[in-house]
């Protein structure tokens, strides 16, 4: 990424950004690679993705409909790829950002799960100290590394930029790859939540039919039972049409423009639930000049890091770095809706895992407004837009806050007529993806949500909005609220 | 540019966020970047401004036992400072020349309270040009200028029998200490410290967030609410002190949002004030301050944003300068994932913080600022940067932005480096705010200054 040494102290190329430790998460070589050595999947898909969907089985899981098929077309050959430990190997030191941290407990204090659950020894120690333990022979990861919701708050509360997250994906990984009982209900549910696009591929060829499924209450009944998956939620519904099918119909692109070309990572849930979300990224951008590229896209890896499935989100991380590395070389820069997927490529991709281009496609993946606001006079556009008076009760995701977009959405509203965005605050929504989703966890994140819950009654707007998938369906199951993306508000004020 | 602004501050602690304010009253269009959430949830909540004039070398130059050699051997002979001082206005001419209180004045930092006073609820001491004496979780006691309301009714000026409160499962905390060190600092008042279980079961090390937000929520703890619980735990030991318990003082975590009811209702449980006894990081009066300066913020309009750093600058021909460059600062590079951002402004202030805040750093090499470039004053020797005794006169402490009496960054040579850049806080050299109790002061009127001086750089 930087194209010089950093560990040359002489080198007159160096400019630390202030705080960020010398080999700290910016700079540092990081890597993860599949241990084959134990359980080589022979086709690439792996075996508990296919015995959870028996009957499906036979439906080339591993091939999207419309030809997203991974890197190297489903075969994975591990000669391709370095098989790098993550602690043995001392090619990963994570010593810096531990040495950084002067325990100032900022991250403790920011952590969501340990203001409400005392038994959570918090991010400070699932970080610096447990990297410190497990220096020594023998240590195992403690367990509750798995009670993390990887909100990654702590990563924008830590003055001293030391790499908690990094530590926090890499322990849970540790734990899940080597301590975790692998034919254990809670390994295997976890396994079907992360991998959360597989199920969602296969539930889209018949989305009446699945959502009549998964709308009984003895499939609800049967999640609880059977794996885990709490039965208070309901499970989102799938759309009549994904947004890749719309695409496809409509022909793709409307507008041509060599200049001015970006990749949409729609991710899966604007794919397969809330396509009017990618509708309105398509749209928005269009009438801006933008040339919008769909490129073949597998998960962000999001469910997966937060599950420690690491294997699983780097064979995806293949597909995505290699399509997006091509986009970016046809001149594109890479757009994503959900500021979890923007997050998972800019951050957690290169700290993680060593694919050829990563480094590229984290610099150039932007969040959707975002790329708006630095881009284009947004604000000019906006002066003399007209919405119809609505109000909105806006939540930030945790995933927003480290990419520094969490005010984005009210900076942008603020000075548009017709419209107002309340921000509720800057609690977390406590669902955390599939955090949420687990049984066990279902009342922890419910007891994170309430103040949001409270804030978003408290507020004018009757409507709730936010760029997180999974913040929404909290929002909406706290409150009852309709939950809108920015995207689609700002559709409302610059399409014609 | 797309993403402009009249003025950009760059930094969100006090000295930022008071800039940004007082850029804003003045009609300016602001907005406020910092790279990570503010670290007032380290701050002790407080608002010092002045508690002692500390002596220093300079004082001492005719003493030939007090050179910087000699003061690595010195310790013995450290003269106690002068203070607690009680009007910290009239001290303001005995600090060294080059303090920031200096070039700015007494008027400034007056003003910079009354920003403070008019912007942040929950805060006394305005009545007064005098300190107050708070007590602290060391035992001490603090002279400052402000203080939360929460700590009201713990001043040590006032004379009833006060009793403090720990608990076994906070180990920062020790209540009897407390209470041991302020009675042999003499306070007017009989004073106990108990120590008792919390009423709840936590984890020994539980998160001060976790207790706040059981009595900001009063959860029920075994069937009882969290409030009533804590006040039944505490009831029984109200007559350990002499003439029986007319104010009791807790560690800082009476609650968040709800902290006002919290101490009300333990007051009404105990029939005695309740007070809190400021701790360390982390803080919830300090958490408290920074939601309260963030909505005044918001309130003024002023557009924030935390998350990534500021790394370069860009001056007029669209380039950076290179090292030592001087001119006017166009735009400031914000680094987004890998890629820089122009934010372009009419007026910048640089509010990074010190040595600590890392707006300073310091390596073998020497001692920058790394956002701008600004240049810092220090000996090229790097064995003059400090002395042994460690809590003496630190030179390093006085390290940072030397600026003319307008707050602009001024070059080795003396001459203004960035002319429209106004420097705030502890970035600012020439103050030793740890031995003077001064930060937050030095924060409020350097930054009333630099956000004053940054609007009326627009308008010009």
């Amino acid at each position: 990424m930087t194209g010089h040494d950093d560990s040359d102290p002489e080198d007159e190329e160096y400019h630390p950004a202030p705080g960020v430790p010398r080999l700290g998460r910016d700079e540092q070589e990081a890597v993860y690679g599949p241990d084959y050595t134990v359980d080589p999947p022979e086709d690439g898909i792996d075996p508990v993705s296919r015995a959870a969907a028996t009957g499906a089985a036979d439906s080339e899981p591993d091939v999207a409909p419309d030809g997203g098929t991974s890197a190297t077309g489903g075969d994975l050959d591990p000669d391709d790829y370095d098989a790098v430990d993550v602690f043995d190997t001392g090619a990963l030191d994570l010593r810096d950002g531990s040495d950084s941290c002067y325990k100032c407990t900022s991250c403790d204090t920011s952590c969501p799960v340990a203001e409400v659950d005392d038994s959570f020894p918090g991010p400070k120690f699932q970080g610096p100290e447990q990297w410190r333990l497990k220096r020594k022979e023998d240590a195992d990861i403690d367990p509750s590394i798995t009670d993390c919701s990887n909100c990654m708050r702590c990563d924008s509360a830590c003055p001293s930029s030391v790499p908690l997250s990094q530590m926090h994906n890499e322990a849970r990984g540790e734990y899940v790859d080597e301590q975790m009982e692998k034919l254990s209900t809670e390994y295997v549910r976890n396994r079907i939540l992360s991998n959360y696009r597989f199920f969602a591929a296969i539930a889209s060829k018949t989305p009446r039919l699945a959502n009549f499924v998964t709308g009984l209450s003895v499939t609800q009944w049967a999640g609880e039972k059977l794996l885990g998956i709490t039965g208070e939620r309901e499970f989102p519904d799938f759309a009549e049409e994904t947004f890749r099918e719309w695409w496809r119909k409509r022909g793709g692109a409307r507008v041509e423009n060599p200049e001015k070309r970006v990749a949409y990572f729609h991710g899966c849930y604007a794919n397969y639930n809330t396509p009017e979300v990618g509708k309105a990224m398509v749209r928005v951008y269009e009438s801006f000049g933008y040339e919008v590229m769909v490129p073949p896209q597998q998960c962000s890896g999001t469910p997966m890091f937060a599950n420690g499935m690491l294997d699983d989100a780097r064979r995806h991380a293949e597909t995505n770095v290699e399509e997006l590395a091509r986009a970016i070389g046809e001149g594109a820069d890479v757009i994503a809706s959900c500021t979890s997927c923007s997050l998972s490529l800019r951050q957690e991709y290169p700290e993680l895992f060593d694919l050829h281009g990563i480094e590229d496609v984290a610099e150039h993946t932007f969040e959707a407004l975002e790329y708006l606001r630095i881009h284009e006079d947004l604000r000019g556009e906006l002066a003399d837009a007209e919405l119809g008076g609505e109000s909105f009760a806006y939540h930030a995701p945790c995933h927003a806050r480290n990419q520094g977009l969490a005010r984005q959405a009210i900076e942008t509203f603020a000075d548009v007529d017709g419209v107002a965005v309340e921000d509720v605050g800057d609690s977390c929504s406590g669902i955390s993806g599939t955090y949420g989703w687990k049984a066990e966890k279902y009342e922890t994140s419910m007891t994170i949500g309430a103040e949001m819950f409270e804030h978003m009654e408290a507020a004018a707007g009757e409507v709730g909005m936010t760029e997180c998938p999974t913040c929404a369906m909290q929002m909406e199951h706290g409150t009852g609220y309709e939950v809108k993306h920015p995207l689609q508000v700002l559709e409302a004020a610059v399409v014609d | 540019m797309a993403i402009a602004s009249d003025v950009l501050v760059v930094g969100g602690g006090l000295a930022g966020a008071t800039a940004a304010l007082a850029a804003a009253r003045e009609g300016a269009d602001v907005r406020l970047v910092s790279h990570k959430q503010s670290t007032l949830s380290q701050a002790s909540g407080l608002v010092d401004v002045l508690g002692y004039v500390p002596h220093t070398r300079a004082e001492a130059d005719d003493d030939p036992t007090a050179t910087p050699t000699a003061g690595r051997t010195g310790i013995r002979d450290r003269p106690d400072p002068e203070g607690p001082l009680v009007d910290p206005f009239a001290a303001v001419d005995r600090l060294p020349e080059g303090h920031p209180y200096r070039l700015v004045g007494v008027d400034a930092l007056r003003a910079g309270l009354e920003l403070f006073d008019d912007a942040v609820d929950g805060y006394r001491g305005g009545h007064t040009d005098r300190n107050a004496l708070v007590p602290t979780f060391g035992g001490t006691v603090k002279p400052t200028a402000r203080y939360p309301e929460s700590v009201a009714a713990g001043l040590a000026s006032d004379a009833r029998p006060m009793l403090v409160v720990g608990f076994r499962s906070l180990t920062d905390f020790d209540a009897r200490q407390v209470a041991a060190r302020l009675e042999a600092t003499g306070v007017p008042f009989p004073v106990a410290g108990v120590e008792v279980a919390f009423p709840a079961a936590f984890r020994d090390d539980a998160a001060v967030t976790r207790v706040a937000r059981a009595l900001d929520r009063d959860e029920a703890i075994d069937g009882t609410p969290a409030r009533r619980a804590l006040a039944a735990a505490v009831e029984p030991h109200l007559d350990a002190v002499e003439g029986g318990a007319a104010r009791v003082g807790f560690p800082a975590f009476l609650g968040d949002d709800a902290a006002p009811t919290v101490r009300a209702e333990l007051a009404d449980h105990l029939g005695a004030d309740v007070f809190e006894i400021p701790m360390g990081p982390p803080s919830l009066p300090g958490l408290r301050l920074e939601d309260r300066l963030y909505a005044a913020l918001e309130d003024a309009g002023v557009r924030y944003e935390t998350g990534n750093p500021v790394v370069g600058r860009e001056l007029a021909d669209g380039t950076d300068g290179g090292d030592g460059a001087s001119g006017r600062v166009e735009a400031l590079l914000v680094d987004r994932t890998g890629t820089e951002v122009p934010y372009a402004a009419e007026a910048v202030v640089l509010a990074t913080g010190g040595l600590v805040g890392k707006g300073i750093h310091s390596d073998r090499e020497g001692v920058r600022e790394p956002v701008l470039g600004c240049h810092v004053p220090h000996p090229a020797e790097r064995y003059e940067w400090y002395v042994d005794d460690a809590l003496g006169d630190q030179p390093y402490a006085r390290f940072g932005v030397d600026t003319d009496d307008r707050l602009r960054p001024l070059d080795a040579d003396g001459a203004v480096q960035f002319p429209n850049v106004r420097v705030a806080g502890a970035t600012l050299g020439g103050a030793d705010v740890a031995r003077e109790k001064s930060a937050s002061g030095v924060s409020l009127a350097t930054g009333l200054v630099a956000g004053r001086e940054a609007a009326a750089e627009v308008s010009r």
